[in-house]
């Protein structure tokens, strides 16, 4: 059970919270275009390495926060809370 | 109160007046202010003034328990603030989980640590119950003030009376 | 003294205390301390089991949890558990085992046939050989394989044990308590960390407690262990924790344990779990799992009587059990002549030591010699003899070339067998740590882990004890940031050994290796592994795939490292090349019960009860299960069956009044001055003109464009919204809009809060509601213009708070009481008084669907799967075409939203108005249509209407609202197809009339 350092409440186990996807992905104005729209409802990295994700501590704070999580270890690298710029850990792995 | 387990006493909590406060700073302060406190408490804490006690549940969000006559004074306080005030009164049941085996008997169901390290007196969070949302306030160093939805208060109680018949039968030194 | 080979003044047992078991119906007598496997061996028994595939007599090879043959069932009833290693069930008065896989006798098996087939079963053999006829595999392969497979009975009554589960968290879990274990945890312990050690045996000391040679502060081994065991229990910062077993290791040093509490009792206390699981979050970890023993790989090497050199020494050290009379030992390392001295003091007659290297020699080696015991260097084991027992090995000169000469053939009892030992990296590689091959060693080591871990003893390649025991205090040392640790002294140990052996032995000739076993449980064999790579299986988890090996349960502790030695030797590749395969969780088998924990019976999940629940038990309902509630169905009353329940409920609804908890309903308060914009914003519908006191249909969709969610929305007042949703859909809904409100909309000040239990409902419906309700309501007019259809009032209710909603999801007139829910049966009886009267029932869920799909209403979830919109559910009118932006707005502009063959919601009716379909028929255009076919579109509700008088069904039809009075037919499984009219889905009263009324 993963073990997730929630900005407001500290660490929780991960059964406290629930993943809410990849980061960082800004919902378009209505009059985007079609492929735009697509993109923005299903296209997704899959990233293999660090990889911005979003959390909500549901069990918790209730707040939905941003991760930076490393995908092949489950190391984390930093959680910062939403509308905050993604913080550079360089090519941590 | 009822022994669930050698030294440790389980009671459902009388009804009591429940408000959810949600805002941005100045509603939080408008509302510590009326309950008599100098700020609202931080983050996972709890704090008790002459017109209730206000639990800090999340950045933006407070459990105010008024004192009877401490509900009109949080409304006056708000009236110029934005902000949502809701009764949840009936919303929960509450429990209060008292003994030396109070933390273990917690820590079967919730995966947090109860050492008094970590989880001081005063201090509260929403947490789970094993599969129930519930909120656990440490009012004292052996007492628990735990707060549930009302329809998962059965399966909370059952829940912490069958971990209480087994808990006595291992050491929990830790 | 019970049993022959019992030595008198040896062992930890307490011969003051007998004990009386069972095994296959047998008394066996032994003593406290003992496990099943050391008091059979006592009585010079090694036959314990029947393996797997070839049912081929078995005993033990160990003395502990790597146990891979004498696997037994033990207990009765619902107490039973199956494949326990003998070697580790720890015996009491009135214990009931029982030896397995094996008929009609352990001694004579009908199976062990497959012995004799054994060329005839080689890897892959199931793969290759059922793959036809056909027609075979349901018939006769399938019943043939389930038969043969599987390992021990499942218990088939229910279990009457409670279980435990505990969370824990310390600076410092230590997993092995054996020496390096001990001193790690008394150097963290010392440091005043908060630690946790456990050990998966019955008293802690690992090797020590086998060890009466090597002296530690002038103390032998279990000496030493009692003396640091008494300080570590000194220290209120430490947990102990014997026969509890690390089996998992999870991310973030999350280590799950699980501690047998009460299997060793004869008589457990009353309210005993029988076991508890442990849930640990540590820190930081020490890993003291030690190292295994190697078995070697020879023709015939199964054979009861032959085992490890070192479970030979703790049945003698630990039990005070002599494994045999005379014994043969055969060796790739020094170890096993320590063994040999042992033996041979306490009076076994060591036949001879077949040493696999040209020239043992050392100090240990020459103690042997000098007490006058042949060895033989350079000297495999060609075969072993005997059946149910080992009678005799033949020994062969293994020449400077490897070829192997012509061997004689020496009798005994016993075959002790070392191939060096081997680190047990189970938890460290669970850690997703690597490993790195050691060629000093011929073995693979810890390395690098992403977990905050450590590995310290014998797990990391160290054999020495004094060089074990720093490296213990080095670990707890560095694990706590502690300075300085304990210290002692070993004034008397062995050497650690050069040597060891992987793979199968070097033999003359072909030999017989499908009868040399590299995976006891399994029953691989050595040729099983060849004819693999021989095959073209070249990835060692391709092999391990293809033959089983490792994938038994004891999760390949003796047999992983021989198969990749093989495999290594046939592909002519260094092992490092070839890695190994994944260690996989549990380390040892955990019983179910364990895993369910509290969660069991009535207690498996919460049950939640809405506030009239008890008044509905009171009546009679009967009721189903919706998510987590429990919600009255249908109030049957004598003689009633459930058709003629629900259309009484019906018809009084329609007639009269009924009433009805919906109080599950999904409910959440919306506060704050942007609350208009938020919901203008997140449902598809406007809400900015809805006046104070008003009601609206509210449908939310995702912005996929498909429907998520429904429910009626009253505005409170002009900041304020009391938003409803499904039953089910009430967590998301909420989530949802959390999600929105801060991830997208963080400017809007309003807020969100869940009022589900706050409020229960009390609906009441039918035309007769106002009468009922009127007088009851305090000083609120709630007549038909002051109270219109979708209007909502607050007030209250015999002086009880009310939210009442002019509502309706039945097609009548209609009210949902709001009242606070500790008052919720009070007002209920109010009303239930009021109404007795005027004809009021009680329905439940189940009318209370018939009435809805009677006037053609969704319900998410069942007419939509998460691909519909609401143009296709008939809810096209409430989308705005308006607002700026709503979620779903851009994608509900795509043109595929709005293609005319998408599935549209329709009625259907059959032609005889008896027949009733069933949810979930596909529709088709012909009635004799070749399947496979493409169906048209599929019903999503099926009911009996009261009011038509007839059955009723609603469906998801292609363009089905442009094909009004089309047929279609529904297939059946069981007979011809039913042809069925497309009709406008709201079967009554479609003006509305009813509802204004």
């Amino acid at each position: 059970m993963l073990l997730i350092d929630c900005p407001y409440c500290g660490p929780r186990a991960e059964i406290e919270f629930a993943y809410g996807g990849e980061a960082h992905i800004a919902r378009p104005a209505a009059d985007v275009s079609e492929a735009e729209w697509a993109a923005f409802l299903y296209l997704r990295d899959n990233t293999k390495g660090v990889l911005a994700e979003r959390w909500r501590h549901s069990h918790g704070c209730g707040r939905f926060f941003n991760a930076l999580r490393d995908t092949r270890t489950d190391r984390f690298h930093a959680f910062y809370e939403i509308g905050t710029p993604r913080p550079d850990v360089g090519d941590a792995a | 109160m009822v022994e669930i387990a050698e030294g440790c006493a389980l009671a459902g909590l009388p009804p009591m007046v429940r408000l959810v406060l949600q805002g941005r700073a100045a509603a939080l302060d408008a509302a510590a202010t009326s309950l008599g406190l100098a700020a609202p408490p931080p983050m996972l804490r709890a704090a008790s003034g002459t017109g209730g006690t206000a639990l800090r549940l999340g950045p933006f969000e407070l459990l105010i328990l008024p004192t009877p006559d401490g509900r009109a004074g949080v409304d006056t306080a708000l009236a110029t603030v934005p902000h949502s005030l809701v009764e949840v009164s009936d919303r929960n049941v509450g429990f209060m989980l008292e003994g030396a085996r109070a933390a273990d008997i917690l820590a079967g169901l919730c995966p947090l640590d109860f050492a008094l390290s970590s989880f001081p007196v005063g201090m509260m969070t929403r947490t789970l119950l094993d599969k129930a949302g519930a909120m656990i306030w440490r009012t004292d160093a052996q007492s628990f003030h735990i707060e549930v939805w009302r329809s998962f208060g059965p399966y909370v109680e059952a829940q912490l009376r069958e971990v209480a018949q087994g808990i006595s039968f291992s050491l929990l030194a830790v | 003294m019970s049993g022959a080979f019992r030595l008198a003044g040896r062992g930890r047992i307490d011969t003051t205390r007998p004990v009386v078991f069972r095994f296959d119906g047998r008394m066996v007598r032994g003593y406290a301390g003992d496990t099943v496997a050391s008091a059979l061996l006592a009585e010079g028994r090694h036959l314990m089991g029947r393996s797997f595939k070839y049912h081929r007599p078995r005993g033990p090879v160990s003395a502990g949890s790597d146990e891979p043959n004498a696997l037994i069932g033990v207990g009765e009833g619902g107490r039973y558990t199956p494949n326990l290693r003998a070697t580790q069930v720890e015996i009491h008065d009135g214990m009931v085992a029982v030896s397995q896989n094996r008929a009609p006798s352990l001694r004579f098996d009908i199976g062990a046939l497959n012995t004799l087939a054994a060329p005839l079963l080689p890897a892959g053999f199931y793969y290759k050989t059922f793959m036809w006829p056909r027609g075979f595999w349901d018939k006769v392969y399938e019943p043939l394989i389930r038969r043969a497979a599987g390992l021990g009975r499942a218990p088939t009554e229910p279990d009457p044990d409670h279980y435990a589960l505990h969370y824990a968290h310390c600076d410092v879990l230590v997993a092995g308590g054996g020496p390096a274990g001990l001193a790690a945890a008394l150097a963290a312990g010392q440091a005043g960390a908060r630690v946790i050690l456990c050990d998966e045996n019955a008293e802690f000391g690992g090797s020590l407690l086998a060890d009466t040679y090597s002296l530690i502060d002038g103390l032998p081994g279990g000496e030493w262990v009692a003396r640091i065991v008494a300080e570590l229990e000194r220290l209120p910062n430490v947990q102990l924790l014997t026969r509890c077993s690390a089996f998992n290791y999870g991310p973030h040093n999350m280590v799950a344990l699980n501690q047998r509490l009460a299997d060793h009792l004869a008589t457990p206390p009353a309210h005993m779990p029988r076991e508890r699981i442990w849930q640990v979050r540590a820190r930081e970890v020490v890993l003291a799992a030690g190292a295994l023993e190697r078995v070697l790989v020879f023709e015939g090497n199964d054979r009861p009587g032959i085992m490890l050199a070192s479970a030979a020494r703790t049945y003698l050290h630990r039990y005070g059990v002599a494994c045999g009379r005379k014994a043969v030992v055969v060796t790739a390392d020094d170890a096993a002549y320590r063994v040999a001295l042992d033996l041979a003091e306490a009076g076994v007659k060591i036949a001879a030591i077949a040493d696999l290297r040209s020239t043992p020699g050392g100090p240990l080696v020459e103690a042997v010699r000098a007490r006058g015991i042949e060895i033989l260097p350079a000297t495999t084991i060609q075969r072993a003899h005997g059946h149910l027992r080992v009678t005799g090995a033949e020994l062969a000169p293994v020449g400077a070339d490897g070829g192997v000469g012509k061997g004689r053939t020496v009798s005994c009892d016993l075959v002790l067998m070392s191939g060096g030992f081997t680190p047990s990296l189970h938890l460290h590689s669970q850690a997703r740590g690597a490993l790195r091959f050691d060629d000093a060693l011929g073995v693979y080591l810890p390395g690098e882990s992403i977990e905050r871990v450590r590995s310290a003893g014998s797990c990391r390649g160290m054999f020495a004890l004094d060089d074990v025991l720093r490296d213990g205090v080095a670990a707890g040392l560095a694990a706590t940031g502690g300075k300085s640790g304990p210290e002692w002294a070993v004034t008397r140990q062995d050497a650690p050994g050069t040597g060891g052996f992987a793979g199968a032995l070097p033999r003359r000739g072909p030999g017989h290796l499908a009868l040399a076993f590299v995976d006891f449980q399994n029953d691989v064999t050595a040729k099983d592994v060849k004819l693999a790579v021989r095959e073209g299986f070249r990835s060692i988890e391709h092999v391990k795939r293809y033959t089983t090996t490792g994938m038994a349960t004891d999760q390949g502790k003796g047999s992983n490292v021989n198969a990749l030695a093989i495999v290594s030797n046939v592909l002519g590749r260094r092992p490092e090349e070839i890695g190994l395969t994944t260690y996989r969780p549990p380390y040892t088998p955990v019983t179910f019960g364990a895993f369910a924990g509290h969660a069991r019976g009535d207690q498996f999940d919460p049950l939640r009860l809405p506030p009239m629940d008890a008044w509905a038990r009171a009546q009679g309902a009967v009721f189903e299960d919706v998510g987590l509630w429990r919600r009255a169905r249908y109030f049957p009353r004598v003689g009633e069956d459930m058709a003629a329940a629900v259309a009484r409920e019906c018809r009084a609804v329609r007639a009269a009044a009924g009433i009805f908890d919906a109080s599950t309903l999904g409910k959440i308060e919306v506060a704050g001055p942007d609350a208009a914009e938020f919901m203008n914003r997140f449902y598809v519908n406007v809400w900015t003109k809805l006046g104070v006191g008003k009601c609206r249909y509210g449908l939310v969709c995702r912005d996929s464009g498909f429907v998520y969610d429904d429910g009626v929305v009253g505005r409170i007042a002009a900041d304020r919204f009391h938003v409803t949703t499904t039953t089910g859909g009430a967590a998301g809904v909420l989530n949802m809009m959390e999600d929105y409100l801060q991830t997208e909309w963080a400017d809007l000040d309003v807020w969100l809060t869940s009022i589900t239990e706050e409020w229960a409902v009390i609906a009441l419906q039918g035309p007769r509601a106002r009468d009922i309700l009127a007088p009851l309501v305090d000083g609120l007019d709630i007549s038909a213009g002051a109270m219109p259809h979708m209007t909502l009032r607050e007030g209250s209710i015999g002086g009880v708070p009310m939210r009442l909603f002019r509502v309706s999801f039945t097609g009548e007139l209609g009210y949902e009481i709001n009242v606070p829910s500790s008052q919720a049966q009070a007002v209920w009886d109010r009303v239930w008084q009021a109404g007795a009267s005027l004809g009021l029932t009680p329905y439940g869920t189940e009318a209370m669907h018939v009435l809805r799909a009677e006037k053609g209403y969704l319900i998410v979830g069942q007419e939509t799967d998460g691909t519909m919109t609401p143009a296709d559910v008939g809810c096209g009118w409430a989308v705005s075409k308006v607002k700026p932006d709503f979620i779903g707005k851009r994608a509900l502009a795509l043109p595929a939203m709005y293609a005319p063959d998408r599935l549209q919601m329709v009625g259907v009716l059959t032609d005889d108005p008896r027949t009733m379909l069933e949810e979930g028929m596909q529709l088709v255009t012909a009635a004799e249509t070749p399947i496979p076919t493409s169906a048209e579109g599929h019903v999503t509700s099926s009911y009996f209407s009261p009011a038509l008088g007839r059955s009723i069904a609603i469906a998801m039809v292609k363009g089905g609202r442009g094909r009004m009075g089309a047929a279609l037919y529904a297939l059946r499984l069981d007979g011809p197809a039913l042809k069925v009219t497309l009709v406008d889905p709201v079967f009554y009263d479609p003006e509305g009339a009813r509802l204004n009324g």
